[in-house]
């Protein structure tokens, strides 16, 4: 399992990339792909929406089953990953490139973990 | 095998149509297609064949054994087919004036009060033709009986996490938001979490009940009453109804309205385009929303109305007819003894299959189960690289319908097997041994385990391939 150590995590298989001034990337984890097997449709928020911490703001679908999409920050939607809309299969081959939103004017942010207890939560999870 | 539609010779077909004897219409051109429409053109003996060829690819419950969790595919009765191809039931147009329809009116009015009894209720509605389909009717009387009380503040739907899909899916449909509330170490709902959910912005939840896991909830009282006391109303899903009918009721559980599946619990057949039918309940109050028309006795006659502030109508007619007689016939064939002896034997059979698989594949939930249970095959994925899917499609090999896999979703590598009361004590023994080999042949062969199944007319279909890039129409090769 991959778990960059530049990256932060949520307990509920999120990860969180920083990239300026209360602007982050939010993704799935290596741990939760692996998880849900290959993804056939993703379903985004739209640019704007507002988000909330601990709540879903998208769902991916395999074909085991559709999962919510937890958000680790209060925020903004500032742009969404369209290209997999069309190609949900970017995020089993690079989950750490594959961003599903673009975030601005972060408020709040949920207890994260760094990659050594991401990687603990997710050890004790099998 | 080949689409029938590579059957096709131009000129072949098997219709012969009578020559016209009424005045020919001329439809106007905007309302015409440019084009014939691609229809196959088959002889009838190759159009039979094609069919039968079909029906080997598949497995019915008249097939094998079906345990197929949270579908209850029991046996369909033949004696149901037989009562609803009586010409009364048959040779007849939903138009006809209602003086020569009393008969099915009163199939109608009968399927409605003795469905009321099972499940505790007052009124019936028979209209939806399917589970979500009454899911969202009793989602609209709750969301009309807010509106009709002038308070719009209610706009969320509180469902457990581990409720059928279809829950949230009916909730948002109907415009609802929908918050979900988590399961304890039982898997059943977290009192605490309920009533943190619950206030002024709630308009009801949806719950089954025993849950998706097979636990009958024994907070349920305390569950419709803290939904009751922030003022929202609560929905029974009946999608497990077959574990506790003519037992306990929902009515008497605290739930407002419900739905029920006519096939699942009611012996009409599931799957194969069934059709479904899926009626709804409720208690006295939401009688004047119900859609319309419901069926009313005056003077010793049969007739139909819409009620005061119905939402609607939610189907054509009157639902899915011929199913409600099908149903009805199971009803009083059973009658008020066998109706609860079908659902003990239910629980029965679902106790005697898990405890013999007990101690060999792990149970996501210790104790009695009710109608099914819901094993987890996560240590046996560690171990041996097999998954949950692995052993569903092995079962196949040996004429047994795979459980349902992976929900629910708060199980991991979840299979859930619903056994049903129309299976004897041999094909449950069978079954175990089954498991029990497949478990065997995991731990020797897990390679030949993930190729399974090996002897089913289709192997294992690309389900991603199918899911990114659907095919769902035949488009001719160009010549």
């Amino acid at each position: 399992m991959n778990t960059p150590e530049n990256l932060q995590y949520a307990k509920s298989h999120e990860w969180l990339k920083m990239t300026g001034e209360g602007t982050a990337e939010i993704g799935l984890t290596d741990f939760a792909q692996d998880a849900l097997g290959n993804l056939v449709f993703v379903n985004l928020p739209e640019v704007g929406d507002s988000i909330v911490c601990g709540e879903s703001f998208a769902d991916v679908e395999s074909v085991k089953a559709v999962s919510d999409v937890f958000s680790p920050v209060t925020a903004t939607v500032a742009e969404i990953n369209e290209e997999l809309l069309d190609q949900p299969e970017k995020i089993n081959e690079a989950p750490y490139d594959a961003w599903l939103i673009r975030v601005e004017g972060i408020t709040e942010t949920e207890e994260l973990l760094d990659a050594k207890g991401y990687e603990a939560v997710c050890a004790e999870e099998g | 095998m080949e689409l029938i539609f590579e059957r096709s010779h131009v000129g072949r077909g098997c219709s012969v149509l009578p020559a016209c004897d009424v005045p020919a219409y001329d439809v106007p051109e905007s309302l015409c297609r440019k084009s014939a429409p691609m229809l196959p053109e088959i002889a009838e003996v190759d159009l039979g064949r094609h069919y039968t060829q079909l029906a080997k690819q598949t497995h019915g419950v008249n097939d094998g054994f079906y345990p197929l969790g949270s579908c209850t595919m029991k046996y369909n009765p033949r004696v149901n087919e037989e009562m609803a191809a009586l010409p009364g039931f048959t040779k007849i147009h939903p138009l006809q004036p209602v003086e020569t329809a009393q008969g099915c009116l009163e199939v109608l009015a009968r399927a409605e009060s003795t469905l009321s009894e099972i499940t505790g209720m007052d009124r019936v509605t028979l209209q939806p033709a399917a589970g979500a389909h009454g899911e969202y009717t009793g989602l609209l009387l709750i969301r009309a009986y807010h509106l009709s009380r002038g308070d719009t503040a209610r706009t969320k739907i509180i469902v457990p996490d581990s409720a059928h899909g279809t829950n949230p899916a009916s909730a948002t449909m109907c415009g609802y938001t929908v918050v979900s509330v988590p399961s304890d170490a039982d898997g059943c709902v977290d009192l605490d979490g309920l009533r943190a959910a619950v206030g002024p912005d709630t308009a009801g939840l949806m719950l089954t009940n025993p849950n998706t896991v097979g636990l009958f909830d024994k907070n349920i009282l305390e569950i419709t009453q803290i939904v009751h006391d922030a003022g929202g109303l609560c929905y029974y899903d009946g999608a497990n109804l077959n574990a506790v009918m003519g037992v306990v009721r929902p009515g008497d559980m605290g739930f407002d309205c419900v739905h029920l599946n006519l096939h699942k619990t009611f012996s009409t057949p599931h799957g194969g385009g069934g059709p479904g039918s899926g009626p709804v309940g409720c208690k006295a109050f939401l009688a004047p929303f119900l859609p319309g028309p419901v069926v009313v006795k005056k003077d010793g006659q049969y007739d139909l109305q819409m009620p005061e502030q119905t939402v609607g109508r939610v189907r054509t007619f009157y639902g899915n007819f011929l199913v409600v007689v099908k149903a009805l016939t199971y009803i009083l064939t059973l009658g008020k003894e066998g109706i609860p002896e079908a659902s003990t034997g239910a629980v029965l059979n679902a106790n005697y299959l898990m405890h013999q698989l007990e101690g060999h594949y792990d149970m996501a939930y210790h104790g009695p189960c009710m109608h099914e249970f819901v094993m987890t095959l996560e240590t046996l994925k560690k171990e041996t690289g097999v998954s949950a899917m692995d052993v569903a499609k092995r079962l196949i090999d040996f004429g047994i319908h795979p459980p349902t896999m992976y929900f629910p979703l708060i199980v991991h590598e979840a299979l859930m097997v619903e056994p049903t009361e129309t299976e004897s004590r041999e094909t449950l023994d069978h079954a175990a041994q089954v498991f029990l080999e497949i478990l065997q042949e995991a731990r020797k062969d897990p390679e030949s385990l993930h190729e399974a199944p090996h002897n089913a007319p289709i192997g294992r279909p690309d389900e991603v391939g199918a899911a990114r890039h659907p095919v769902l129409r035949y488009t001719p090769v160009e010549a």
